[in-house]
């Protein structure tokens, strides 16, 4: 048994009197790359946000049980240094707009107020373009604002920007769902590159996608986890009817 | 789910950060150096905490002191005018004389002053603020024509009061004076007339500008099932735009009207600052007058006795309520239109 | 029927004719106050009606040093206060919407709004003028009540129209909530929020009313904020009623000044608006 990065254990959300991760139980191991699928409104979206803490900033919003990143629980851990630690990249790419490419990648550090030296920077810098593949194409226009590039490029750019704060995990929310099929495929490939260093955790709406890139795939309805397994054995002989249900596409 | 960090966690996450560099970071150069500084990261992070609570009580705190202003001005005025409230009661609004040298206090002249030239104005602009709307909001969309009348039309605003009011006194109520001898009356010049005049031209970007956006706003698919029947533009506009936007250029007006009866420094150099009623409607509109404004911004330096300084007072009190109901009913109506 | 779909289009053009003329025979007044100004004013204006003080009445030349100080001092003592107290209260208001404290705030904003500055004048002549005495800062205090729900308003519409995501994406980054406001979300609103500033200064700096009972006015050059200062809308409107013919020619030059200043406000916050495109 591997050593497992993030395990829930009876993990409950809530968005007011809305229920919507319900008791959710799952270890995920080390250097894997997970794929959260499900129908909208599934609460895969809520989860995910719960493992960096992201979900408690919005009003009205709660979240019971435990979650650890290690041996850690998330929930007495401090926020900000949860989110050292977990990574996430959104839907739609978000760079900052006010900021250059450069600056963009070591937003984390920089908006934190860390100082460094030029030359630390310059090396966070490179390794984290390089590690999202960005580095070739963005090497002589690093002073650039962050919004020149195009959609795919902005979205390498977010994950670069993820992983020049080292972290352990790095969440995905739908992070392909906004691109054309080129920039998705760029985007893909990307991930089986970062998990010999990382631990990625991708929701996705798209089942074909979750074939393609993931180990294992996790499987909500409804606020539940209802399978869990290899991703192989999940597409071939999935145990539950609702899952079979909807790797047959009966609903959606 | 609690925030506060406790000391336990506190130990334990810098041992977890080695155990993740070993299996991780293996591959970084400077690999202490790293660790150094994700240690340094999490002792700031705790730091940060605090300024966050911090940072958020000073936003309320800001808050606060909007609350604290507007209820401020509201107790200051209620507090001062409180001697005149007492002595002169309820029928100090509508006592016809206003004598502070035999001490008898009375609004009316002022409420009718502040009434006649705000209507007055508003009447003349109303029609001039429909077209601007009308011809900005669906004639003239874009373009340089459009955005240069938009801009002049906002300069209206721009321009500060007290300029509109010497310019009036120095160019327009000699022009006034002229036609008031024409027409056989006391030939002043400065007045009712003079001032709703400059307050017309004054109050008109208020309602254009919202009333072009609110034009502006009407659902295309409106306007293109009227011109699909074969409506002519000026019945799409009448039977369709106008209705469509009823309520919105009314909020508009609205706040046209607010502008209008708070209006100060030009209307006090061209009232002509007598607190005395003329007899007929003809010499109230082309004679001298006073508002409930002006009154204020002309006597209340040389308000000697305290119960004419609350009097005063109680006129901006007055004010203070009128002009704010009617400008909350406008942002409401605006508010409730914009959502629907 | 072709005459009386002929009725009817003469009826609509009839009717175009009608706006265009009402829409753009208002801009007359405008231009002649404009064009008045510039001529009265603009023979005033020469460096010795910059740097000196009004002459004594009834004698010839003089300036207005001490207004063009004056006003200079009081509205940017109010922007110093305003400016900060502004945005800090438009990003609670941005990030607090639907709760209690920001339904009060906005209302007591929508309020100040509709206050006429005249009562803004004689409220604050109670608060500090008749403890302390006329004073500059009192006028400052007053132009601030004017300023601050400017500020306010052009903040919090600017932070709205951010995209959320712009905030999620600085917080996955574990930046704390302070810095994400200070560091991320203000800077990419910086446009509006400046032009909302300019305007606001526009605005206040041509006010007469609220400085009458408050920084009174003062015939001096005076750098003292505790004492009566003179300002130029001030200077306007006590020599424009004067009986002298000398002082009226300094009240067109203060005009004049008064006016260059905010047309040059209000094409500042044009352009900014214009190059970053915002909706004020």
């Amino acid at each position: 048994m591997e050593y497992s990065v993030v395990s829930a254990t009876n993990f409950n959300a809530w968005f007011g009197d809305n229920h919507v991760v319900k008791d959710v139980t799952i270890k995920i191991e080390k250097n894997q790359v997970i794929a959260v699928m499900g129908p909208s409104g599934c609460g895969k979206t809520t989860f995910l946000r719960c493992i960096n803490r992201m979900h408690e900033l919005i009003p009205g919003a709660t979240a019971k049980g435990s979650l650890k990143l290690y041996d850690d629980d998330v929930y007495t851990m401090n926020p900000i240094y949860v989110r050292y630690k977990i990574g996430m990249v959104f839907q739609r790419p978000n760079p900052f707009p006010n900021l250059s490419i450069y600056d963009n990648v070591v937003a984390g550090y920089k908006l934190n107020g860390l100082r460094m030296h030029k030359a630390d920077m310059d090396h966070i810098v490179e390794k984290s373009l390089t590690s999202a593949a960005l580095w070739k194409e963005v090497k002589d226009s690093l002073h650039k604002k962050g919004t020149f590039l195009s959609g795919g490029q902005q979205q390498r750019l977010c994950i670069a920007r993820a992983i020049a704060m080292e972290p352990e995990v790095i969440l995905f929310d739908e992070p392909t769902s906004a691109l054309d099929p080129i920039s998705t495929s760029s985007v893909e490939q990307l991930f089986h590159e970062l998990k010999v260093n990382y631990t990625l955790i991708i929701v996705t709406h798209n089942m074909q996608q979750a074939a393609r890139v993931s180990d294992k795939t996790a499987f909500f309805y409804v606020g539940e986890l209802v399978e869990f397994d290899e991703t192989k054995t999940m597409f071939t002989a999935p145990k539950d009817i609702r899952t079979q249900n909807y790797i047959t596409g009966r609903f959606s | 789910m609690s925030m506060s960090p406790s000391d336990t966690s506190n130990k334990k996450k810098p041992k977890k950060d080695t155990v993740a560099n070993a299996t991780v970071d293996g591959t970084i150069a400077g690999k202490e150096q790293m660790t150094l500084m994700k240690n340094k990261r999490l002792d700031l992070s705790y730091v940060q905490m605090k300024w966050e609570t911090v940072f958020r009580r000073i936003l309320i705190v800001m808050s606060v002191i909007m609350l604290i202003v507007v209820a401020g001005i509201l107790a200051t005025l209620i507090v001062q005018s409180w001697p005149s409230i007492k002595s002169l009661g309820i029928g100090y609004l509508w006592g016809k004389v206003w004598d502070p040298v035999n001490n008898v206090y009375g609004a009316f002249p002022f409420l009718i002053g502040t009434l006649l030239t705000s209507f007055t104005a508003l009447i003349i602009s109303v029609p001039f603020s429909y077209a601007i709307s009308i011809y900005l909001g669906e004639y003239n969309t874009k373009g340089w024509l459009s955005n240069l009348l938009k801009n002049t039309i906002e300069l209206i605003a721009a321009v500060p009061s007290i300029i509109y009011g010497f310019w009036a006194l120095f160019v327009l109520v000699p022009i006034v004076r002229s036609f008031e001898m024409k027409i056989g009356v006391a030939p002043y010049g400065v007045g009712v007339c003079s001032a709703s005049l400059v307050l017309a031209v004054m109050i008109i970007p208020y309602a254009a500008s919202l009333g072009t956006s609110l034009i502006r706003m009407v659902p295309s698919p409106l306007k293109e099932g009227a011109y699909a029947l074969g409506a002519t533009r000026f019945e799409v506009i009448r039977s369709v735009i106008l209705p469509y936007t009823r309520s919105g250029l009314f909020a508009g007006i609205l706040l046209s009207l607010g502008r209008a009866l708070g209006e100060t420094m030009a209307v006090t150099v061209l009232i002509g600052n007598t607190s005395a009623i003329a007899n007929s409607f003809k010499e109230v509109f082309f004679g001298p007058g006073n508002t409930m404004a002006s009154v204020i911004a002309n006597e209340f330096a040389e308000a000697d006795h305290p119960v004419y300084l609350s009097a005063l007072i109680e006129l901006g009190l007055v004010l203070f309520f009128v002009t704010v109901i009617i400008n909350l009913i406008g942002k409401r109506i605006i508010t409730r239109y914009t959502h629907h | 029927m072709d005459a009386r779909i002929g009725i009817r289009n003469t009826k609509s053009m009839l009717f175009k004719g009608l706006i265009v003329f009402l829409a753009f025979v208002i801009t007359l007044p405008l231009i002649i106050v404009l064009l008045y100004i510039i001529k009265q004013g603009v023979m005033q204006v020469n460096w010795h009606f910059l740097t000196h003080v009004p002459a004594p009445e009834g004698e010839k030349g003089g300036g207005i040093a001490n207004a063009l100080v004056g006003s200079v001092i009081i509205v940017g003592q109010s922007s110093v206060l305003a400016i900060p107290i502004g945005i800090l209260a438009g990003i609670y208001l941005s990030e607090n919407p639907g709760t209690k404290l920001a339904y009060y705030t906005g209302l007591c904003v929508d309020v100040l709004q509709g206050v006429p500055s005249i009562v803004v004048g004689i409220v604050v002549y109670f608060w500090l003028v008749k403890p302390l005495g006329f004073s500059a800062a009192s006028g400052s205090i007053a132009l601030t009540i004017m300023m601050l729900p400017i500020v306010i308003r052009a903040t919090e519409h600017t932070l709205l129209l951010l995209p959320p995501s712009l905030k999620e994406a600085a917080l996955s980054l574990g930046v704390p909530y302070h810095r994400v406001i200070l560091k991320v979300i203000v800077p990419c609103g910086f446009a509006g929020i400046l032009s909302g500033i300019i305007l606001s200064i526009a605005r206040i700096i041509g006010e007469t009313a609220p400085l009458l009972f408050t920084a009174l006015g003062n015939n001096y050059l005076s750098f003292a904020v505790t004492k009566p200062m003179e300002s130029l809308p001030h200077i306007i409107f006590t020599y424009a009623t004067s009986p002298y013919d000398d002082q009226h020619d300094l009240a067109w030059g203060a005009s004049f000044i008064l006016l260059m200043f905010v047309l040059f406000l209000n094409i500042v916050t044009k352009l900014i608006t214009r190059k970053w495109n915002i909706q004020l």
